[in-house]
């Protein structure tokens, strides 16, 4: 079997890199993306442990991510659509109604 | 090297350099197949995780469900001109790829990660850990507590649709 730690350490560097994708990109779509990919770093880490310590609530906890991934994205998409209607861009740095 | 650590070595390869194409594309049309690239090889890694239910539940779910309503907004949008949305020449790169490397060292190299204890399940506790049967029984199973949370997700379920359809509406008075 392949030691737990290979998968955290892994997952660890998925997470960083969608990080680094929230940080530098300017879509809001792909954005939503790379939050997509922390996520299924996340759920990476909870299945890893899951199996080292032999237990099924590692694989709960994935379950229940995926059902809020699937709702978070439908109403972020949602919210970008909108966004997309009222000011006829995309661009992230053009948006910021809550700022002020 | 024994088969499931090459097979793992292959796996992360494929998975990592996917998930730079994602941040690296240009067109996000690009970026959410390299997406679906990486959603594949997560799916691979919980089957050598012996999760196989949840394997075809990412595949479903994440390359099926989520990646075609991506797809969807993205030619809704018509965004899949490159010249759309061009990237300033600004200091957030440098900076982003230096917090990153800071972030990914500290997660590495702190001690918990590292010092795990190193015996892992027995491998025939493990083998049916993900089956359909077993996580159904302790999906459904009074005695455990995910029952009452598997009930709460169909009311998340049912706001994010109504805020859907809220927030797609044309007029918003």
């Amino acid at each position: 079997m392949v030691p737990t730690h290979y998968y955290l350490v892994l997952a660890g560097i998925l997470f960083t890199i969608g990080v680094i994708g929230v940080l530098v990109k300017r879509n809001p779509i792909v954005i939503f993306m790379c939050v997509e990919l922390m996520l299924n770093a996340a759920n990476l880490t909870f299945v890893a442990l899951g199996r080292h310590f032999g237990q099924t609530n590692g694989q709960m906890y994935v379950v229940f991510a995926l059902a809020v991934a699937a709702a978070e994205v439908s109403v972020g998409l949602g919210i970008i659509v909108m966004m997309f209607r009222q000011k006829e861009t995309i661009d992230i740095d053009e948006v910021h109604l809550l700022k002020y | 090297m024994l088969a499931p650590t090459i097979i793992f070595w292959i796996l992360a390869l494929l998975a990592i350099s996917s998930a730079l194409m994602v941040v690296l594309a240009k067109n996000p049309v690009r970026s959410a197949l390299f997406l679906v690239i990486t959603f594949l090889a997560v799916a691979m890694f919980y089957i050598t995780l012996s999760a196989q239910f949840l394997a075809a539940v990412q595949i479903m779910v994440y390359a099926g469900a989520i990646m075609v309503l991506f797809l969807f907004v993205i030619m809704l949008l018509n965004l899949s001109a490159p010249e759309a949305l061009k990237e300033k020449g600004t200091l957030q790169r440098p900076v982003a790829a230096i917090l990153g490397a800071i972030f990914i060292t500290l997660l590495i190299f702190s001690q918990a990660l590292l010092e795990m204890p190193t015996k892992p399940a027995l491998a025939n506790e493990v083998e049916n850990l993900g089956t359909v049967q077993t996580i159904g029984l302790s999906l459904f199973s009074p005695k455990l507590p995910w029952l009452f949370p598997f009930e709460i997700t169909s009311i998340l379920l049912l706001v994010a649709v109504i805020g859907a359809i809220i927030l797609a509406k044309r007029k918003l008075d």
